[in-house]
């Protein structure tokens, strides 16, 4: 089987890597780059807990072909602190309970950032909107929404 | 295994369609396939610029097949193709999922060919000039019809067109059934009318009964009554896990009037 | 109304118990953060799949596509030869190939496979594993196994199940009902003399309800890890629920020592019950122990959802006495519990289940028939509210039809029949830290709802205990649904002898179509035959001693901690 060179950015960081002909960016990420920080829920795009963004846009790992990520800018929940400085996201879902099992998390972490990004004062039903893509199982919606207000309120203020 | 060859241009990439070969456009339906074991074992795809491109102006709009549903909520052009492109996925799936591949789409997804249904648009062929009407390519499509290329859509005029898509979870859910409508009047009196479901048959379908119900009429009480009463009319949709086939043809006439009643108003 | 909204939306009534209750709460009402909060938020939380081992090896399953059928034979030989191949496991490589859960408890017989090869009895039951380099490898070579099916009638209905010449499900239990206390194909309670009862109350009313399955469905699929470790030991990562429990049916099943196996879990992506069932655990470890590496069993999302256990359908018939004035004073069930094709925790289940009937309210008179039965569905388990949920969606839509018959206000007639401290239960244990009076009245108030001037004053703490207290003066008993060849002096024994397990490589096949006339008076073959003295597995461990009963402080479900 013919391994496919692939160089990307990978959080800020140039990697090359080979993927396996058909592997899905999911799968490429974890086993082949140990970020294990993007997680399988369905493998079918439905849960978004492999969520990672793609030149700055929320895609899913799990249905892209790793491949056609050569030369673009990948980014994933492992990348969101600063070194040991956590983004302000990670503190307010630290800060409101907003994770319980922990598995959605990533993904609905990189959902928030790239919501946060293009528009730091969404409003609570553009923050419902943006997340909408992520499945939570423990029921945890209403803290998740809060953490992201509450980021997007400071910074609306600051 | 899954072997993947990516062309620099669709009609090299539609020259390389032999038997079997699968193509993968934003790959939200053929990734599935690959990671299920169960995709074709020759995907073709291309990097194609053009197929990004979109035209927004004029009274024909156009829609590289790889245009992403994101790309259509960022172009305030395209204000009328909004709703349904709302209701497409979640984030993720708006930005990889395309206008050609939503053709392809099966239910319960699929619904912007719904709309393009509705909207009379016809589809460009890769390596072929001049254009099908979306029916064709919809009716064809469990066949190989050749490489989406580009969608043209007529502009309606504003206030004629309305889309809505039933769901169970909201914001973001499989469909249940949706329902596209293009209902011009003149003078009061509707004209050319055309309507689209999705969800009440093996793909994308017109409903003659409720343009017949609806065309040459005053969208008054009782054509509203009418065109609910004959909505789900000669159709067989399905029964899977998301609804009956009875329950499917008992909400579509209600759905299909309160998406008029809204049109109205609005 | 005293009332103090949290942070959270929520209120604390501290106006309800106030003296019952300390007010120097260090906890509640206060925002802490989860001790494992930053690992969930960095994405560094070391969840099962998240350990990453050279060579790791992919598990996938080939399954039954029939509700019910015999498995003629099962050819691997195509499969064998494919790309990345290392080894495919059937029935016959598993040390202890059948297992009940709660054997661990002493509770119930060995039903279940751990790799069918005699026959299946739902779809989607697990005949052989593939181990492949890669998952695509293994799915591939899974599809190109063959097995020779021949399909056999299947019964998909609780009560169609236990009609004579139904289709033997379960082998172990061939009438299709499990066993409680070695003598009856249902679980009993009597308490009183409802048949009294029913005939001088003013009204009866009766009921048929019925709840569908319900996947739990964790964003974190089910699955395990497993490697060698050192001096013979195995490592094994799981999602699992219950490490401990998923140890010992390891232990069990594959017969090796606990002290064997390592297992590392603990954080689970989501459970909800459905990660209990102990399916990957024994699967990662004996590929690692036949092919000398580390093995992956994971269900994708497909399979979690067909063949991952919901929580089971139940079907329930309720017939209540009711006099003109609300009062409830005789309750009569019937219930099905559709546990699937196999045991896992259902049986206990209905234990659970009928301790907790007849719901939250005092009722002198209460009768249940509860079978836990076997269908060609997936196997159940446990979910959230485990055995109570279903009960109590039936007495709730039930309390609301008495409501309609006698005229009250629903909310009214729960008030009424509330039982209150002191009240004696229909499973013989004295109610205690009631609440279901102010909650009805708080819920009452939010939702707007009138309520008469009685129920509004009432308090769980007052008109209890008294004659309420007592037991009934006569409790009518019966034998109905005896059976007989199963000893009631253990679970683990059927004829009075004590099953071993079976080595399935020694066991013959398991005979089929040999329905014993009458229903259970026959052991199947391969389960109750003594094997050939196999190593003793772990020994089981005695029951636990009850704790010790409560001092002035009491946990209640309820309402935490109150002092009494």
């Amino acid at each position: 089987m013919a391994k496919i060179p692939v160089t990307f950015t990978h959080n800020g960081t140039d990697r090359a890597a080979f993927a396996d002909p058909g592997q899905n960016l999911l799968e490429f990420l974890r086993r082949g780059l140990g970020d294990l920080s993007p997680k399988y829920g369905c493998g079918q795009g439905a849960c978004g807990a492999c969520t990672v963004t793609i030149d700055g846009q929320t895609q899913l790992a799990c249905l892209v072909l790793a491949e056609t990520v050569q030369g673009r800018d990948v980014r994933t929940a492992a990348g969101l602190a600063d070194g040991a400085t956590l983004d302000p996201l990670q503190e307010a879902f630290m800060d409101h309970f907003a994770a319980q099992c922990g598995y959605c998390t990533p993904g609905m972490l990189v959902s928030a950032r790239a919501l946060l990004d293009t528009n730091p004062t969404p409003t609570r039903e553009e923050v419902i909107e943006a997340i909408s893509g992520n499945l939570c199982r423990c029921t945890g919606y209403e803290p998740i929404i809060e953490a992201i207000l509450s980021v997007a309120g400071r910074r609306a203020t600051a | 295994m899954t072997e993947v060859q990516t062309y620099p241009t669709i009609d090299e990439a539609a020259r390389a369609m032999a038997r079997g070969a699968a193509y993968m456009g934003g790959g939200t339906i053929v990734m599935r396939e690959v990671n299920a074991g169960t995709a074709a074992p020759v995907l073709v795809r291309t990097d194609d610029p053009t197929l990004r491109q979109l035209r927004a102006q004029g009274d024909t709009v156009s829609l590289g097949a790889g245009v992403t549903m994101a790309q259509i909520l960022a172009e305030p052009q395209l204000d009328f193709l909004h709703p349904v492109a709302r209701r497409v996925g979640g984030p993720q799936v708006r930005n990889m999922g395309t206008v050609g591949g939503n053709l392809f789409a099966a239910h319960p997804y699929g619904d912007f060919a719904v709309a393009l249904l509705a909207l009379g648009a016809r589809v460009q062929l890769a390596g072929t000039s001049g254009a099908r009407p979306v029916e064709d390519v919809l009716r064809d499509r469990a066949r190989q019809v050749g490489l989406v290329a580009a969608i043209e859509v007529p502009r309606p005029r504003h206030g004629s067109f309305g889309f809505t898509k039933v769901s169970r979870v909201k914001p973001k859910g499989v469909s249940i059934l949706s329902i596209a409508v293009l209902a011009p009047q003149t003078g009061g009196t509707l004209r050319g009318v055309r309507v689209a479901l999705g969800g009440m048959g093996s793909g994308p379908l017109r409903s003659a009964a409720v343009e017949r119900a609806l065309d040459g009429q005053r969208l008054d009480r009782t054509t509203l009554e009418k065109a609910q009463s004959v909505a789900s009319d000669g159709l067989q949709p399905p029964t899977d896990a998301l609804a009956s086939a009875w329950y499917r043809s008992e909400v579509v006439g209600v759905h299909l009037r309160r998406l008029l009643q809204s049109m109205e108003s609005s | 109304m005293s009332a103090q909204s949290g942070k959270n939306g929520f209120e604390l009534r501290k106006d309800l118990f106030a003296d019952e209750r300390d007010d120097n709460l260090n906890e509640i009402g206060k925002r802490i953060r989860r001790q494992d909060i930053e690992g969930h938020v960095t994405g560094r939380s070391p969840f099962y799949d998240d350990h990453l081992f050279d060579g790791l090896l992919h598990i996938r399953c080939v399954r039954s596509p029939h509700h019910h059928a015999r498995i003629r034979r099962i050819d691997t030989s195509r499969a064998a030869g494919m790309d990345g191949v290392v080894r495919i496991v059937t029935g016959a490589d598993v040390p202890v190939n059948l297992n009940t859960l709660l054997s661990l408890l002493d509770f119930g017989l060995d039903d279940e496979p751990v790799l069918s090869h005699a026959k299946v009895a739902y779809k989607g039951e697990p005949v052989a594993a593939v181990i492949a380099a890669t998952e695509a490898q293994a799915r591939a070579a899974a599809q190109a196994v063959q097995v020779d099916w021949e399909v056999l009638p299947h019964v998909l209905d609780v009560e169609e199940a236990l009609k004579p010449g139904a289709p033997t499900v379960n082998e172990t239990y061939p009438a299709n009902a499990f066993v409680y206390h070695g003598k009856y194909d249902h679980q009993k309670l009597r308490y009183g003399d409802v048949d009294r009862a029913l005939a001088e109350a003013d009204h009866v009313v009766e009921g048929r309800y019925e709840m569908s399955p319900i996947e739990q469905a964790p964003i974190e699929t089910c699955g395990a890890i497993a490697a060698q470790e050192q001096n013979g030991r195995y490592v094994c990562y799981t999602g699992t629920q219950a490490l401990f429990f998923s140890l010992g049916t390891a232990s069990k099943v594959l017969n090796l020592p606990s002290s064997r196996l390592h297992f590392i879990g603990g954080t689970v992506g989501g459970g909800f019950g459905g990660k209990v069932d102990s399916i990957h655990e024994p699967l990662a470890i004996l590929g690692t122990m036949l092919t000398g590496r580390p093995c992956k069993s994971q269900w994708d999302r497909e399979e979690e959802m067909q063949v991952g256990a919901p929580r089971g359908a139940e079907r329930w018939y309720v017939t209540d006495g009711v006099m003109k004035d609300g009062r409830i004073t005789a309750r009569k069930f019937t219930g099905y519990f559709d546990s699937g094709a196999y045991t896992r925790l259902s049986s206990y289940a209905i234990i659970k289940g009928v301790g907790h009937l007849p719901g939250p309210y005092t009722i002198p008179n209460v009768y249940a028939d509860v079978y836990c039965v076997y269908t060609n569905r997936t196997p159940a388990t446990a979910m959230r509210g485990f055995g109570i949920t279903g009960v109590d969606f039936a007495i709730e839509a039930h309390m609301d039809k008495v409501a309609e018959r006698v005229g009250m206000n629903p909310v009214d007639l729960r008030i009424l029949n509330a039982y209150r401290d002191g009240d004696m239960k229909a499973h013989r244990r004295v109610a205690k830290n009631c609440a279901l009076v102010e909650c009805c009245q708080v819920a009452a108030e939010k939702a707007g709802v009138r309520l008469s001037p009685d129920p509004l004053a009432a308090t769980s703490m007052t008109g209890g205990g008294g004659p309420r207290g007592a037991l009934p003066a006569h409790t009518a008993t019966d034998e109905n649904g005896r059976v007989e060849g199963f000893s009631s002096g253990s679970y683990a024994q059927k004829d009075g002898v004590s099953v071993q397990p079976v080595a399935a490589s020694k066991a013959p096949a398991m005979a089929t179509g040999q329905r014993a006339p009458g229903g259970g008076s026959t052991p199947p073959q391969g389960v109750s035959a003594p094997s050939p003295a196999p190593p003793a597995p772990v020994p089981s461990q005695p029951a636990a001693k009850k704790p010790a009963r409560s001092g002035a402080m009491r946990f209640s479900s309820l309402s935490g901690f109150r002092r009494r």
